[in-house]
């Protein structure tokens, strides 16, 4: 790892942000890099001198009780705030709220913000998942043993066919988790080429098509389809994953079931 | 005609939801203030925002679905300040995150003695931050939130929220190395 390179991430890795491979990579780096390992050094300093140094604003006491007071005048009816020049904040509260809630519940639907987040976890459970030994919690080729195996674990039971005959040979299953919620996530091969296939459900979410993208060299796709979200993520190339998304696509779609 | 889905807030069991909001909520008060304050850098209009905010969030305490209150009230609490900060002050000068920042290299570090920064100096540069900067830096630092959360409560991507931090932090040690060679060798 160049010095750059190393740079870039040395905030994320003085917080315990990296996923284990970059941060063995950041300690290799350091090992002959004096510069970036005192950086390293700053940042901790810098850490904690601020959660060390009586910066935590305590609320006065006071507060505690005028809060209860205004929650009750809100409890009892939901009187019109007068507060701010009150419609316009509250319609920009409202929308900024319904974004969050949005987000929240439906990540793959949100473009931008939401789906750059999914798809940089996507992508760190990706590589963690090459670890030795992360790769599958249940290990084997056969659809009718993966299918059931996520029983009990989810709310929800992931579609799961084998494509060993067109080249893409499922491996196994395992549970993960993408922003805060379990997913499912079965294993395929082509050649030497891993690829996880995340699986979860999208309630309320109309079909969407593919979106493609690119991240540290890693191809990714995504969808919405009965109900799913699907995100493919591979070191395999763009063309043959298309291929394989296709199939995944035209395969049976399972119900979600009832919450 | 088929109009959008109300709900009747008379059906609503009203006690009960105050009881949850009371329990998943109100809690995270001192969370609430210290954000706020550091966004507001002022007490009494720390107060009113959470005030504010308390109220806003006990109106939409409906689409709560359980989960971390604390990440779900900074979000509120963070919105209303913005709200604030926009009709009481002169907007903060845009940000560009996707800008690089050409001098991106970080402070001499041996000129660096943040072990024995005084806090006040501390505080000082922390408030001179932009607001965003100031934002992720007081929820990880303070609130020891994850890139994850300060990603939700901030609406932006966690690679904005990375870039943000390193930035927050690399202003903070040259502000500080400043000040401590003015004011060190005294």
């Amino acid at each position: 790892m160049s010095c750059d390179d190393a740079h870039m991430l040395l905030d994320a890795y003085a917080d315990g942000e990296l996923d284990l491979v970059r941060s063995v990579e950041i300690e290799k780096h350091m090992e002959g890099c004096q510069a970036c390992a005192r950086a390293v050094e700053n940042l901790r300093a810098l850490g904690s001198a601020m959660r060390s140094g009586g910066l935590y604003y305590e609320p006065p006491a006071s507060l505690g009780p005028r809060l209860e007071k205004a929650m009750q005048r809100v409890g009892r009816s939901e009187s019109r705030p007068k507060r701010f020049g009150w419609q316009l904040i509250a319609l920009a509260a409202s929308l900024l709220l319904a974004v969050y809630f949005v987000a929240r519940l439906s990540p793959g639907t949100v473009r931008d913000a939401s789906s750059n987040l999914v798809a940089q976890e996507a992508l760190d459970s990706h590589l963690r998942s090459l670890m030795p030994g992360h790769l599958t919690d249940v290990q084997s080729t056969d659809q009718h043993t993966v299918k059931p195996w996520f029983n009990g674990k989810l709310d929800y039971s992931p579609p799961v066919t084998d494509f060993a005959q067109q080249g893409f040979p499922l491996t196994g299953g395992r549970l993960d988790s993408l922003t805060g919620r379990a997913v499912a996530v079965l294993v395929y091969q082509r050649r030497q080429h891993l690829i996880n296939v995340y699986v979860w459900p999208a309630p309320g979410s109309a079909d969407a098509g593919a979106g493609e993208s690119v991240r540290q060299g890693y191809n990714m796709i995504r969808w919405t389809r009965g109900g799913m979200n699907w995100w493919v993520v591979s070191d395999l190339n763009s063309g043959e994953l298309n291929g394989f998304a296709n199939l995944l696509r035209a395969a049976p779609a399972s119900v979600p079931a009832a919450p | 005609m088929v109009g959008p889905v109300q709900i009747d807030r008379g059906t609503l069991p009203e006690q009960s939801k105050l009881a949850r909001f009371e329990l998943s909520v109100v809690p995270h008060m001192g969370a609430a203030y210290n954000l706020a304050r550091w966004l507001t850098r002022n007490n009494h209009d720390a107060e009113d925002v959470v005030q504010e905010a308390y109220m806003r969030a006990y109106r939409f305490f409906d689409g709560f679905h359980g989960g971390d209150g604390r990440t779900w009230l900074l979000a509120i609490v963070r919105n209303t300040c913005y709200t604030w900060l926009q009709q009481n002050r002169k907007p903060s000068v845009e940000l560009e995150d996707d800008i690089p920042e050409l001098d991106s290299g970080r402070s001499n570090p041996e000129a660096l003695l943040l072990r024995d920064m005084e806090s006040e100096l501390l505080r000082q540069a922390l408030d001179n931050l932009p607001v965003e900067y100031r934002e992720a830096i007081v929820l990880r630092e303070l609130e020891g939130l994850s890139y994850k959360e300060i990603s939700t409560i901030a609406g932006v991507p966690m690679g904005t929220v990375m870039s943000r931090l390193a930035r927050a932090r690399s202003r903070l040690e040259k502000g500080l190395t400043k000040r401590a060679r003015q004011g060190g060798a005294a």
